[in-house]
């Protein structure tokens, strides 16, 4: 069990790390190539003369080879150096570490918030088994997936809600729908009816019966819904005015901040990548227990 | 065919018929300025009102309809080719090609959709024509929600080439190419053109919150990105109920596709 544990750690470690080199060189790949790389604003300052700008110009140069410019990138974060923001003129690492800590709490309440919210939704639904019950559990839920997530951020400015209940109510309709079809199959399997025949306590049922059955799976999605809670951090913080990485994000795509984008990217593949290997591992010791 | 889905395909047909009538249909063009009526709540002539610069609101809405419903199929016929390219054909040869494409599926799949979408369009110029600002958006959600629907072409493609009757044929000698074309495409036609279907209303709701983020189609093209953005201005939800009319729209049309989609989405699982 612990050896098959450490293979599967193992395993995700090396799958991340590759993930993200291959992430970071696809993000440097895209930086280099967009449209307006090599302008540099200095140029414009009329102070500067012929060989102060051929000194700009040659600094550069070197960055126009893709693999370069990645590998010095590399080995200037692997030291700290994040390099700086050319929209807000302040080191990268500064502004993620101001503004990680509030996005953290907003994720943390949002996520937590919306798997309340689905589990106790989807469990009753299991339970009750009314059908009314059940239609009107699934228009609610599916009234919100059909709501784009920047309207609803709008419509917490609006009503002067959190912006983690936005986030909430944008995650919560995908996971009510896995959690769902989850325990309703698990409630439809024979030996749960069988126990209800036998007369076996609601509760007994369910952490007996269903908890084990369903918790791997539960955790899958758990992984996938960091990811739906970060996507859906860059609307709420952007029109809540939440100064967080999500804002960050949609400043430097709005000012077109190249090396802001291109730290971004890896860090929130790092924290996807993260989430759902975490899930995954997590599952693996649930499911070796039960069995 | 159930109720809901008759009606689902009703309102969709409706919809869509007001938006390609919108030349007959709108009192106006959906850049044409009433200077002496900005602002202004419906009335006879303005059923929907008109914006701060005086743009009647319901030709905007029948306009900016247009484009979403129009182009949005596009992109989403463009994501389900590049899934049948890459998942369909990865898993038709399996082995290294399949690896391969789904180590690149699970990269693009690391990164949340919206942070992906505003990542690529900020690397595009932002300061293009309002035309090009429409294909760049559209494109741009063609070309990266391909991902999903290429993991489920490969698997469905995977086990089609190891199923009997592709066996039989290979032993048959019929011919690589020949084979894949008449028996392996016809076999994933039901799961792309589910996969099709099913993108259609993710693309209308990313380009919707592109559209409030600034991300998308450019001004005075109207979409439902851009009509959504006046919320923004909104003081409470009672002052300017009128307001809300491209919301409903867009929360009518996308649950109307997933009354339709239920059934798609059962074969593409």
């Amino acid at each position: 069990m612990m050896r098959s544990l450490r293979w599967k750690i193992a395993g995700h470690a090396l799958s991340l790390l590759a993930t993200l080199i291959l992430g970071g060189l696809l993000s440097a790949t895209l930086v280099r190539l967009a449209p307006g790389f090599d302008t540099d604003e200095r140029e414009l300052d009329p102070h500067l003369n012929a060989q102060s700008l051929q000194a700009l110009h040659d600094a550069r140069r070197q960055d126009h080879n893709i693999l370069h410019f990645y590998f010095s990138y590399m080995t200037r974060a692997a030291h700290g150096d994040l390099g700086t923001s050319l929209a807000l003129g302040q080191p990268v690492r500064t502004l993620l570490r101001d503004r990680a800590p509030l996005t953290l709490r907003l994720l943390a309440t949002g996520l937590a918030l919306a798997w309340m919210l689905a589990l106790t939704l989807a469990l009753s639904a299991a339970w009750l088994r009314l059908s009314v019950y059940d239609t009107l559990t699934t228009v609610v839920s599916g009234t919100f997936l059909c709501i784009p997530a920047a309207v609803l951020a709008l419509l917490s400015v609006l009503w002067n809600v959190p912006g983690s209940l936005a986030i909430a109510l944008i995650v919560f309709p995908h996971t009510y729908r896995y959690a769902r079809n989850l325990l309703v199959k698990a409630y439809s399997q024979p030996h749960v009816i069988t126990a209800r025949a036998k007369g076996v306590g609601e509760l007994r049922i369910l952490f007996w019966h269903v908890v084990p059955v369903v918790t791997p799976q539960l955790l899958a999605v758990a992984g996938v819904s960091v990811s739906m809670a970060v996507g859906a951090a860059i609307p709420v913080e952007a029109l809540c005015g939440l100064a967080g990485i999500g804002q960050l994000a949609w400043q430097a795509a709005l000012a077109r901040d190249l090396p802001l984008l291109l730290n971004l990217t890896i860090l929130v593949t790092l924290v996807t990548l993260l989430a759902n290997s975490g899930a995954d591992v997590i599952g693996h010791v649930v499911k070796g227990q039960a069995a | 065919m159930s109720l809901w889905r008759k009606l689902a395909c009703g309102i969709l047909a409706l919809v869509l018929g007001a938006a390609l009538a919108a030349n007959w249909l709108a009192p106006a063009g959906y850049a044409k300025q009433y200077r002496e009526a900005t602002d202004s709540s419906p009335s006879r002539t303005h059923w929907l009102g008109t914006d701060e610069i005086g743009r009647d609101r319901f030709a905007r809405l029948l306009y900016g309809t247009r484009i979403s419903l129009l182009l949005a199929p596009a992109a989403a016929l463009l994501s389900t080719l590049m899934a049948a390219l890459i998942g369909g054909l990865a898993g038709y040869l399996g082995g290294i090609w399949a690896r391969m494409a789904m180590a690149v599926t699970d990269l693009f799949m690391s990164l949340p959709w919206l942070f992906l979408l505003i990542t690529a369009r900020a690397l595009m110029p932002l300061n293009v024509s309002p035309v090009v600002s429409v294909l760049v958006t559209f494109m741009l959600l063609g070309l990266l929600g391909w991902t999903t629907a290429a993991r489920v072409l490969c698997t469905t493609a995977g086990s089609l080439r190891t199923s009997d009757f592709i066996r039989q044929a290979r032993a048959a000698g019929l011919p690589k190419q020949r084979l894949f074309w008449m028996h392996v495409v016809p076999n994933l036609k039901p799961v792309l053109y589910a996969q099709f279907w099913i993108s259609i209303p993710v693309f209308i709701l990313a380009e919707a919150n592109l559209g409030i983020l600034g991300l998308g189609v450019a001004e005075p093209l109207p979409s439902w990105g851009s009509l959504l953005k006046e919320l923004e201005g909104l003081v409470s939800v009672g002052e300017e109920p009128w307001k809300f009319v491209p919301l409903i729209l867009l929360v009518v049309v996308v649950t109307s596709f997933q009354l339709l989609l239920s059934r798609q989405e059962e074969v593409a699982a």
